[in-house]
């Protein structure tokens, strides 16, 4: 299949007209999802998706245009959408198509033939393994409210005038589990997941043992006092938290004056224990890939090191206008056009475990989940307040469970306020990893 | 956009496996776009997605499948995956003869988006740029989108239903970033209804531009907000976005079913202020989550949830209420054909008070004043739900005094819900929205007068 993205990119390609140039961005996904509900198959979803995208630059301008299939019939009218999108924009001398930049492709082994081959009811059969198991773990649990299995296969092409021609694809599978704990007074909810290439080796009790904890232990919970205090981020915490991070270390935020980093290249911005890295070329990473969204190789890119702000990510645009080199960051998919972004985040960990930095806290709260962080956090001016949900921490260990109160501070304060880097690296499902952050002086709002 | 009998075909092969009902969901989406950003025109772009979901519901279990292949024989052979993914044994010759079925649309559109020239599109994100940085040299960034989609549906199923609809959605926002001596500060403003090009006729960008510049400089003065218990005085429009998290989606069936909501089991009973009625409205004219028939082709309906304070009935969509017994409530959407249907709200809000909200204000000693929020989120299953705010100022001594910075708002949704002690008479449609659940989102609006919650806790720094 992936031979055919590349033929229709070329053949799109193929159709430039002298000092025009045109790049196509191919896709075709496959997806399986099983949501299994009281021991029954709730829905069965198998699905494909497909898609061109083409961009074009003339005279200076660029335009887009895309469309959901592969289908040859709609080549002709997207490229002539794209042409008269193309001669609305304004006149830019460093738009250009990315080129070539001799950085080599690390080779990762993203596919597993695991995933295709997988039958069907061995699907359904994990889905109600894992409701079961979820169900035994704990007498409070009341009911599982989902449990999922999930693969995807995916395919893309990108093929430009200015020499790129890569194909790649991926396959991946994961577990979830949502539990809800409690009884006639009070309820609450706790989700778990494990994640793969290959679904015979996804670990279904770390799914199960996690949504069971997470909902159990807040049973009970009450709101806090308002005060400053120590917390600890929990890794899916954190992996949302250094998300946030990496979208202001944008080069486009950078270039359209929205990072607030924009003027501290090679000065401190945190604690010297921060060293956050964006490696694609991780296979652990679950959005690992070898190329970008234009086609370049993805690289291992350290943008804090130490606490010292080291680099940003750029696509080729943005690193043009910016007179310095693609960091291999393009992020985008068939629909639009490329940005620059974070690819897969991770802290350089420390080396204890979220138990023993507890031990050492007196007073504080751990952080397990918090709400609310698309509407809470400003990346621009770096307001940081979120809804949360945890547990306190009293002479070293975990006491009372909490609920309804926010934290807030701001990002830069955050950064310097790391008090330690946990040890316990988790590749979640998600473009950022999780481990355990030990933050000073945030404020906990609650009664 | 089908034709019958390939819709008729397809229905017969997603039951030959047996099934109790089976549905084809045909979607045609156009789209275009615009954006000016750093006093360029970025991109113009333009989109096109068509396509089928087809699902088969045997028993508790729907099988689905959706294929971009709207050929006779790509509908066939995801008729068939469906069936397969939900099977029962039970299978047979089954004949489905439709009668096509049409619903006026609340939301006639005058001037259809595609035919007008994208170098009159350019010249509004201009005129709005313009605007926004003559507004003050503190203007340091603005950002100008524009949008339009055009989203044709029809819908058939084993019940003999045919029908479409053909929805039509423009949108334009303006995005500013004010750089002062504390660092910088954002403000936005955006609009959006279920109409065409007429959007314009109604609204002028550069007021837009110049309201979104100006709460971007307000905010360069902002001090930490509070933390902790505050009077929160939520303003009309946006502040709908609060009845949104803090029981929209708790009245919602699926999770009522799965008793994941601390409203399941309370329909009868008082579990808001007698001051607060609460409604869906699929129907409001040109509204940003207003249309004929929802995804499922159950023509959209006004839904009266809560009626002074009494729990009335929930959200509906079809495999919900099939299993109860009941009609759907007309909440059954989807993201796009490659989505199953659920739960949604559509256009959601509270009704209009009786107290002049100046007298709101002036009868709050201490407390915040949120002019303008942010998106949210809900925790159905303990209830507690929090929301930004955008734009919001304190107030001291019955008046609204200096502006506080963004920051996150918590409650739990019966408490503030049953809490409310006043409500104003000033009641307007916010801004549009998009509500995500389970990794689908879809366009809603929301609605309110200037109303009174006691205690609210806002998540700022200032302790």
């Amino acid at each position: 299949m992936l031979d055919e993205l590349l033929e229709l990119g070329d053949r799109i390609v193929g159709r430039a007209k002298d000092g025009e140039q045109l790049e196509a961005i191919v896709v075709n996904e496959r997806e399986t999802e099983v949501r299994v509900f009281e021991g029954d198959v709730e829905s069965f979803t198998s699905a494909t998706s497909q898609g061109i995208g083409i961009r074009v630059i003339n005279n200076q301008r660029q335009g887009f245009a895309w469309a959901g299939t592969l289908d040859p019939d709609v080549i002709d009218s997207t490229l002539a959408e794209a042409r008269d999108n193309a001669t609305f924009g304004s006149v830019d001398p460093d738009l250009k198509l990315a080129e070539p930049d001799g950085v080599p492709m690390a080779e990762l082994d993203l596919y597993d033939q695991a995933v295709a081959d997988f039958p069907t009811d061995d699907k359904i059969a994990l889905a109600l393994k894992l409701e079961k198991m979820t169900k035994a773990g704990d007498p409070r649990v009341v009911l599982v409210e989902s449990a999922d299995f999930a693969d995807s296969i995916s395919e893309a092409a990108v093929v430009t005038t200015s020499g790129i021609r890569i194909g790649g694809r991926d396959a991946g599978s994961y577990v979830t589990s949502t539990v809800i704990a409690g009884g006639d007074e009070e309820t609450q909810i706790g989700f778990g997941y494990a994640v793969g290439r290959n679904p015979r080796e996804l670990d279904l009790e770390k799914a199960a043992e996690m949504a069971v904890e997470r909902s159990t232990r807040l049973l009970g919970a009450v709101k806090p006092e308002t005060g400053r205090i120590t917390v600890v981020l929990d890794p899916m915490v954190t992996a949302q938290f250094i998300g946030i991070i990496g979208a202001t270390l944008s080069g486009e935020a950078v270039l359209k004056g929205r990072s607030l980093f924009a003027d501290r290249l090679g000065e401190t911005v945190g604690s010297e224990l921060l060293t956050l890295v964006d490696d694609p070329t991780n296979p652990n990473a679950f959005t690992a890939g070898e190329a970008d969204g234009e086609g370049l190789a993805t690289r291992r890119n350290v943008l804090i090191e130490g606490g010292r702000l080291n680099k940003f990510v750029h696509n080729s645009y943005t690193a043009r206008r910016l007179g310095t080199e693609s960091t291999g960051n393009a992020v985008r998919g068939f629909t639009s056009t490329p940005g620059a972004g974070t690819i897969a985040l991770s802290l350089a960990p420390g080396t204890r475990e979220q138990a023993e930095l507890i031990a050492d806290i007196e007073d504080g709260v751990l952080i397990q989940g918090v709400s609310g962080l698309h509407s809470g956090v400003n990346p621009v001016s770096g307001d940081f307040s979120t809804g949360a949900d945890g547990l306190r921490i009293r002479n070293g260990e975990l006491a009372e469970p909490l609920r309804e109160f926010t934290i807030g501070s701001t990002l830069q304060r955050m950064l310097l306020d790391v008090i330690e880097v946990g040890g316990d690296l988790d590749w979640l499902p998600s473009s950022a990893a999780g481990l355990s952050l030990v933050v000073g002086d945030v404020t906990v709002s609650g009664a | 956009m089908i034709d019958q009998g390939t819709l008729e075909n397809t229905l017969a092969a997603a039951t030959a496996r047996g099934g109790k009902f089976a549905e084809i969901f045909v979607e045609d989406r156009q789209s275009s776009g615009a954006l000016l950003d750093d006093n360029r025109i970025e991109e113009l772009s333009s989109g096109r997605s068509r396509g089928a979901g087809i699902r088969v519901i045997v028993g508790e279990s729907t099988g689905f499948a959706h294929t971009a292949d709207l050929t006779e024989r790509g509908l066939l052979q995801a008729a068939t995956a469906a069936a397969d993914a939900a099977r029962d044994g039970n299978g047979g010759v089954r004949t489905v003869d439709l009668s096509s079925q049409h619903v006026d649309s609340p939301s006639p559109v005058k001037v259809m988006p595609e035919t007008v020239a994208k170098q009159r599109k350019v010249e509004l994100l201009e005129l709005a740029n313009d605007a926004a940085r003559q507004v003050g040299d503190s203007i340091a960034q603005v950002s100008v989108g524009y949008g339009d989609v055009r989203r044709r549906i029809q819908i058939a199923n084993s019940d003999g239903l045919l029908t479409g609809d053909d929805q039509v959605k423009t949108r334009f926002s303006v995005s500013c970033v004010a750089l002062g001596d504390t660092g910088m500060q954002t403000g936005r403003e955006s609009i959006g209804h279920t109409m065409g090009f007429e959007l314009f006729d109604q609204y002028d960008v550069t007021d837009l531009a110049v309201k979104a510049a100006n709460r971007a400089i307000t905010k360069l003065g902002a001090r930490p907000a509070p933390s902790g218990a505050v009077t929160t005085v939520i303003g009309k429009g946006g502040g709908g976005v609060l009845f949104h998290e803090a029981c929209g989606h708790g009245l919602e069936a699926d999770h009522v079913a799965k008793q994941a909501t601390v409203f399941a089991g309370r329909v009868g009973e008082l579990v808001a202020s007698p001051l607060v009625t609460v409604i869906d409205d699929g129907t409001m004219p040109h509204e940003w989550g207003a249309y004929a028939i929802d995804d499922e082709g159950k023509p959209a309906q006004r839904n009266v949830l809560i009626e002074d304070g009494i729990l009335l009935d929930f959200m509906w969509d079809e495999l919900r209420a099939r299993a109860e017994g009941r009609p759907s409530s007309g909440n059954g959407r989807r993201q796009s054909y490659k989505y199953l249907p659920m739960v949604r709200m559509t256009n959601t809000y509270i009704a209009n008070g009786e107290t002049d909200p100046e007298d709101i204000i002036a009868d709050t000693d201490s407390g915040i004043y949120v002019a303008q929020l942010g998106g949210g989120q809900v925790n159905t299953v303990s209830g507690d739900f929090v929301f930004g705010m955008t734009e919001a100022y304190l107030i001291e001594n019955g008046e609204i005094t200096e502006p506080i910075r963004e920051g996150n708002l918590i409650g739990n949704g019966p408490e503030v819900l049953t809490s409310i002690d006043a409500l104003g008479n000033d009641f307007e449609m916010g801004a549009p929205g998009t509500c995500g659940k389970d990794g689908q989102g879809v366009p809603v609006g929301d609605g309110t007068p200037t109303l009174r919650v006691p205690a609210l806790t806002v998540g700022g720094t200032a302790a």
